[in-house]
């Protein structure tokens, strides 16, 4: 067994709490360090843990030295992975590795950012000897509006996506958000309001672009065997299946910019691991920087054919109702989108197996989580699922 | 405002971000200066690769030698920006574009030269280098192609 697809790791650890910060959004009274500490006690207090259970600590944007230092804990593990904002499912997967070796028990994954309010945030540095520096800086990219898209118009003209279908992206993801009390935008929208929007970089137009957020996000993660030993108060929540994997710093230098192939190098690992396929899945998350993220992930992913996931969308199937619910707290483009969104790809997961989400889908037995990291730079991806799954 | 057919490549723009070499690229930019963009071809997969660097991503190979490209490509894919980056003030809207060369990279680029609008910048377009002053250095840019066909570049 090799390329982590090992499955007698499946189950073997898993989410025994998970807590988003009190507040997301607009949250000027809280620094980044102060989202990832309050999420972490939050996270600890929904696992029944205290500080002195935790014996590893993971972190990105702010080193798991810092938080683990303010939350007064000396951590024997740490992992600062930071690959953008799939780390955390990164780190999940690198706790599953670090428990089943023994290196560790109980390991606190923690996630905070002001992005919004920018409040003691590290500042944005740019290096122009770096090879975005040097290969893409020139040609005047203003952030990833500009750039993350830049691969729209050859899969438009390779496989058909229409405007309308792109759109219909953010018009599925509100109607979920429309029930999603802690979501930033919640007011129903439709195709038409999506591209009489403001343009930012075409074919993006506004609404098709991601929140800019305050917020943050905490996990706590250990043994199966220790999880079933020390019951906490919410059920388990088993990791079945992981994968990562990292394409290019360079969103210009994709080996395909109509796919992501970490998206599907990640998945494909995650799924093996997992022993299940997509069929099997009841409850999708698939990061939306951007409207075409969820395109091209359900396609990478292998839930529709090529070409197939702008219709498949469009068609309502994955809105509220639809055969697969995606994106049920309204995603990047309408709940929260801090910078490093991937935490709270993980806490809907989260909320939706344990039956406690905000527009709770019946009877999740099996969520799936994808994540990206930069610009189609990196992917994780987490397959979860209840109890009940851990004989399948 | 919009770039028309009449404009060549852009002036040089007080504050547009400037590359900065590395011993690694070095030679890619002494030769923006010179008019040329050199590519490095694998001498061991004999495939042709960019950015710039020590050893061919192909094969692992570190014999990589430099080559003068024909200048040749087609337009790949792009965004058309409305923000404007530092410098780009007065050129909003303007594409951010992926060329794919004649020998078979791609590379981000500006289109110059012709309007910058979704009706006139026609994915798989032939294009041609064109260098523009920036700061100490010479950034390539991508202007259509004289003739309009980019020879010898496939479908
Ligand atoms: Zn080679």
């Amino acid at each position: 067994m090799s390329g982590g697809t090992d499955r007698s790791l499946r189950g073997a650890v898993a989410i025994v709490g998970a807590a988003e910060s009190e507040r997301i959004g607009v949250v000027p009274d809280r620094s980044a360090l102060e989202l990832h500490v309050e999420s972490a006690r939050l996270a600890l207090a929904d696992a029944g843990l205290g500080i002195g259970d935790i014996d590893g600590v993971a972190a990105a944007g702010i080193s798991p030295v810092v938080v683990a230092h303010a939350l007064g804990i000396t951590p024997t593990y740490v992992d600062g992975t930071m690959v953008g904002g799939c780390s955390f499912l990164v780190h999940v997967r690198h706790a599953l590795a670090a428990i089943a070796a023994g290196l560790a028990e109980v390991v606190l994954i923690t996630h905070g950012e002001s992005g919004r309010s920018r409040v003691g945030a590290p500042p944005r540095v740019f290096d122009p000897a770096s090879p975005q520096g040097q290969f893409e800086a020139p040609y005047g990219p203003v952030g990833p509006p500009t750039l993350f898209p830049i691969g729209v118009l050859r899969y438009m003209q390779r496989y058909g996506l229409t405007h309308e279908q792109l759109a219909s992206v953010a018009v599925a993801q509100r109607r979920w958000a429309h029930q999603v009390p802690r979501a930033m935008f919640r007011d129903l929208i439709t195709v038409e309001d999506v591209l009489a929007s403001r343009m930012v970089a075409y074919p993006m137009h506004l609404l098709e672009c991601c929140l800019v957020t305050d917020g943050g996000g905490a996990l706590v993660v250990t043994s199966a065997a220790r999880a079933k030993a020390a019951p906490g108060p919410k059920p388990p929540v088993y990791v079945l299946g992981t994968g990562e994997a990292s394409e290019t710093p360079l969103v210009s230098m994709m080996e395909d910019v109509t796919t992501s192939k970490a998206f599907r190098l990640s998945s494909a690992r995650a799924f093996a691991q997992a022993g299940i396929g997509p069929k099997d899945v009841d409850h999708l998350m698939i990061y939306d920087a951007f409207a075409h993220l969820p395109i091209y992930g359900l396609e990478d992913l292998g839930f529709v054919g090529r070409g197939e996931a702008g219709a498949f969308i469009a068609e309502g199937r994955t809105s509220p109702g639809g055969e697969l619910p995606l994106n049920t707290n309204g995603g990047g483009l309408s709940y929260t989108h801090t910078g490093m969104y991937g935490m709270f790809l993980v806490q809907e997961s989260v909320r939706q197996l344990r039956g406690e989400a905000a527009a709770q889908v019946p009877g999740v037995e099996v969520s799936v989580a994808q994540g990206v990291g930069g610009m189609f730079m990196a992917a994780g991806t987490l397959v979860l699922g209840t109890e009940a799954t851990l004989s399948g | 405002m919009s770039q028309t057919a009449t404009e060549g490549p852009r002036s040089s723009g007080p504050g547009k971000p400037v590359p900065r070499p590395t011993p690694e690229t070095a030679f890619y930019w002494e030769g923006t200066k010179q008019g040329e963009l050199r590519l490095q071809r694998c001498g061991a997969c004999r495939q042709v690769f960019f950015y710039p660097r020590s050893s061919c991503p192909h094969c692992g190979s570190t014999e990589v030698p430099w080559f003068v490209a024909s200048g040749r490509g087609r337009l790949h894919s792009y965004v058309i920006s409305h923000r404007a980056a530092p410098g780009f003030e007065d050129e909003v809207p303007y594409a951010i574009a992926l060329v794919e060369l004649e020998e078979g990279p791609r590379l981000m680029a500006n289109i110059v030269g012709m309007p910058q609008t979704p009706e006139a910048l026609v994915l798989d377009m032939a294009l041609e280098v064109a260098f523009e002053p920036r700061g100490d250095q010479m950034v390539p840019v991508f202007q259509p192609a004289a003739g309009g066909a980019a020879s010898g570049a496939g479908a």
